[in-house]
């Protein structure tokens, strides 16, 4: 028996030879899992380890090809979700389902049994967020919550079919440090509760810090069956990529050059009722410096990369300067040529077509850049796919892009390859100035280091770097200088080595709201 | 026992090339059973719908007159339909461009010119775009939906035409009937051939079909056109403008939906009257799907659609059925197109139980 001490008899979850086949390619192979009552259980491995697919099993979304699942002793089927929660499993998803333009209560409704009055919903949500430690207003519009609060309902939906194993996807990917104690003081109360929880992460001092054991996956099988407080991260992390990780070397502070990219009190209005407006932003960015813009999704971090990028030009010419240039109304191949680069946060219908293959998605961001190199016939402007086709292996053999075939279609990657090839697409023009919106958001940690490092290495080769990130761990790694955004206002910025985990995560929260300022110092 | 559409990991190029024929089989068999149940004998009447009209010369001929229209307004659409724009007013465009293109010989009957002819047709293709560039317009700027608006458009130019040639282009010798004088001689569009009617709108529409292929395949133009339609958001990311692309577009296939107007009254009809199409701007949407979306396939689904109104009239002469069954046919055929080609992107499976589920892996 692999179960720990304190554990009864039988476990509450037993999983033996779960196997799961796409075609003949193994996402689980053979996984044995065991988690006891009462038990905070992690889940660790790089993306594309078999995590999801193992949930995903467990939750009835997917069917296993083989194995068997048993809940207290007793075999079970679970043909789907609705099922899953009869048997007492919840699920809270890393994305969430939840829909913008209805109150909370309404978004609950829709997971419960139909017949159920939306006033006793919001009762009982009420009491239950009450009684978690979950604060949240069930009238309350979802578009006007931030992430931690729409996680928090996503909790509650669980919680209100009372079950007896929660599984959480990566929850504290989207939280702010304050945010992530509530959560796990949450989650110590289940636990007395008698509930268990199955805690997907890759973040490794969390599970540390708040589990009672781990599973480690790697390649669709399970490396480690461990106690997390007897490992060191280190190890932890080799049972998860089989080497050690990489560690970034990061670029001297100090050894700075002309300023590449400046910002100067830009403001925009939002494009639509649920973005955020851009409150007077100004940034200098220095050949050489890593900029990195920290902050909880939604404070207006896309709307930035937009004004950067020239997605959507801003109205003030001299607003953005690019290398001296006045670039405010330029769009964005316009900038690409005075040698800006851009890498954007969402992968899929945003920084590439799925359906493409990866030279059309090459092209995709260089047809003007590139044009000389790409293209050919003047104006008719006829594809050289042998060109556009040899850079694409190219920057798939530096940024060591795993696929299969040669050119296959950009949705058939997993989420860090072709993050690493995106990524690749940019340094491979050796851009004066790269921004970069949430570099290595649901990419392995082989990858994630992989990109990491070529960010400090284009630092360093002269050019000046924006990086817009949720992932603190990763601001640390790689940033010279930190500024921290917050309802569409950047905080001044500070010099990496200057900024405590804690300063940040004040900044991140507390600045401009009142109450939340007053919550966060609550939770301390 | 239940039927599971699992997705695909990738998308099945046997089905892609298999699912077209899959849907003109399922057509032939729903055909048959909808002859069976009007007391037809299924198998004789389906030789006369679909086989007869291809034994002799003068329905070849027949045949090409017929497609010509639907290639040369469902390629246009291709390039709209793949840019994600949804130009359902083509028949209101062909209209146009039929009337467009006749003004010169309507109003000038005596001018006996060779420059009347490329005129013609250079004025129904500016008609057609420029009654495309209607929507384009409302899209662009209060971002109306074009389904709606091209396809209103479409009665507005039937009717306008109606009162034309009851109106003021109407043949003062003509008798009263509502049509105009027929063409002189240099506006017909010459016939390919001495042995039939097929005029020189064939081989437009295989000039296009061929032209917009190279651009869909080589040229900077056909990626825009594929990366805009299908995400908006990566287009923009490419510096590529989505507005462009509407107005691109939208012209273009009004052109070709003008072009092929102007081709059929002064090709195949030879003046201007109140019913100049059976349909076809229609029709094409379902040549252009049939077609994959791809202007070579279109050329090929052209025909087999052109059949089916071939088929319409003989079997309205022969089985003494209305010629409605034409269009039973192409909505038949629409149907199992977009139902076959959920094979490509799913697989079916049968689950009997959910633990035969497992065994049932395929």
């Amino acid at each position: 028996m692999t179960s720990s001490e304190g554990v009864e008899a039988s476990p509450l979850l037993s999983v033996r030879g779960l196997t799961k086949l796409f075609g003949s390619f193994a996402a689980c192979n053979a996984i044995d899992l065991d988690i006891g009552h009462g038990e905070i259980h992690a889940l660790l491995g790089e993306n594309g380890a078999g995590k999801s697919t193992l949930v995903k099993m467990l939750f009835g979304v997917l069917q296993p090809t083989a194995g068997t699942v048993s809940l207290e002793g007793k075999p079970v089927v679970i043909p789907s979700p609705g099922e899953a929660r009869r048997l007492g499993v919840g699920m809270v998803f890393q994305h969430f389902s939840l829909f913008e333009a209805l109150t909370v209560a309404e978004n609950i409704a829709l997971s419960l049994d139909p017949k159920t009055p939306l006033a006793k919903i919001a009762e009982e949500t009420a009491t239950v967020s009450k009684a978690y430690g979950l604060p949240l207003d069930p009238s309350a519009h979802v578009a006007d919550l931030s992430v931690g609060e729409r996680q928090r309902i996503e909790i509650v939906r669980a919680l209100l079919q009372n079950p007896k194993l929660i599984i959480l996807d990566e929850p504290t990917s989207v939280l702010t440090p304050q945010e992530a104690e509530r959560l796990f003081e949450t989650l110590m109360r289940l636990k007395a509760e008698g509930r268990s929880v199955l805690y997907i992460s890759h973040r490794l001092e969390e599970v540390q810090r708040i589990c009672d054991r781990a599973t480690v996956l790697r390649h669709g099988k399970v490396t480690g069956d461990c106690d997390p407080r007897q490992e060191t991260p280190a190890s932890l992390a080799r049972m998860m990529v089989g080497t050690e990780v990489a560690e970034v070397q990061r670029a001297d502070a100090g050894a700075f050059g002309d300023v590449l990219v400046e910002v100067a009190d830009v403001s925009v209005a939002p494009r639509t009722p649920f973005a955020v407006s851009l409150k007077g932003i100004s940034l200098k960015v220095r050949a050489g410096e890593v900029l990195a813009i920290a902050g909880v999704a939604g404070n207006g971090q896309s709307e930035l990369f937009d004004a950067l990028s020239g997605e959507y030009p801003i109205a003030q010419d001299d607003g953005i300067r690019l290398r001296g240039k006045p670039v405010g109304r330029m769009k964005i191949n316009q900038r690409r040529l005075l040698g800006a680069g851009y890498v954007p946060e969402e992968r899929h219908g945003h920084a590439a077509v799925s359906a493409l293959s990866l030279s059309d998605n090459l092209l995709l961001a260089r047809s003007r850049s590139d044009k000389r190199a790409f293209l050919a016939g003047g104006p008719l402007s006829i594809l050289r796919r042998d060109a556009i086709l040899s850079a694409s292996r190219r920057i798939c053999s530096i940024m060591d892009v795993r696929k299969s075939g040669d050119d296959p279609a950009a949705g058939s990657l997993s989420g860090g390859n072709l993050q690493k090839f995106i990524v690749g697409r940019e340094l491979d023009r050796q851009p004066a100035v790269l921004v970069v919106n949430q570099p290595t958001w649901g990419v392995d940690a082989g990858a994630a280091s992989r990109i990491r490092q070529a960010l400090v290495d284009l630092a360093k080769a002269g050019s000046a770097v924006i990086v817009i990130s949720q992932d603190l761990d990763e601001i640390f790694e790689i940033a010279t200088t930190i500024a921290v955004i917050s309802d569409g206002r950047l905080s001044d910025p500070y010099p990496a080595g200057e900024l405590s985990l804690e300063q940040i995560g004040l900044l991140m929260g507390g600045i401009h709201e009142a109450h939340s300022g007053a919550e966060a110092a609550h939770a301390h | 026992m239940r039927i599971e559409l699992q997705k695909r990991a990738n998308t099945s190029t046997l089905f892609s090339i298999l699912s077209p024929l899959l849907a003109l089989a399922l057509t032939l068999v729903a055909g048959a059973i909808m002859f069976g149940l009007l007391g037809k004998s299924p198998l004789g009447s389906l030789y006369i719908y679909f086989v007869e009209p291809l034994l002799d010369v003068w329905s070849l001929h027949e045949l090409a007159i017929k497609a010509a229209p639907l290639i040369l307004i469902a390629v246009g659409l291709s390039i709209c339909f793949r840019s994600n724009n949804w130009n359902i007013g083509a028949e209101g465009q062909f209209t146009i461009g039929a009337i467009t293109g006749s003004i010169l010989p309507v109003l000038n009957p005596e001018w006996h010119s060779p420059l009347i002819l490329p005129l013609m047709l250079v004025m129904g293709m500016i008609g057609g775009a420029l009654y495309a560039g209607i929507p384009a317009l409302l899209k662009t700027r209060f971002n109306t939906n074009e389904i709606l608006t091209s396809l209103m458009l479409v009665y507005i130019a039937q009717l306008f035409l109606d009162w034309l040639v009851r109106g003021p282009w109407r043949d003062p010798q003509g008798y009263n009937f509502p049509q105009t004088k027929s063409f002189q001689p240099e506006a017909v569009l010459p016939e390919i051939l001495d042995s039939g009617r097929a005029h020189l709108g064939i081989v437009f529409a295989i000039i296009a079909a061929v032209a917009l292929w190279f651009m869909m395949r080589f040229m900077l133009k056909g990626f825009q056109v594929s990366v805009l339609g299908q995400s908006e958001r990566a287009g923009r990311f490419a510096g590529f403008s989505a507005k462009k692309m509407v107005w691109f577009s939208m012209l273009l296939s009004g052109a070709l939906a003008g072009l092929a107007g102007i081709s059929e009254v002064s090709g195949s009809i030879g003046h201007v009257q109140p019913v100049i199409s059976p349909g076809y701007g229609f029709t094409a949407i379902i040549v252009a799907f049939l077609g994959r979306l791809n202007p070579l396939g279109i050329v090929a689904s052209g025909f087999v659609l052109a059949l089916t109104y071939l088929g319409g009239e003989a079997a309205q002469l022969s089985l003494s059925i209305s010629d409605k069954v034409s269009r039973v046919f192409q909505g038949l055929i629409l149907f199992f197109v977009l139902s076959c080609d959920t094979l490509i992107h799913y697989r079916i499976r049968l689950i009997v139980n959910p633990s035969a589920a497992q065994e049932g892996k395929s």
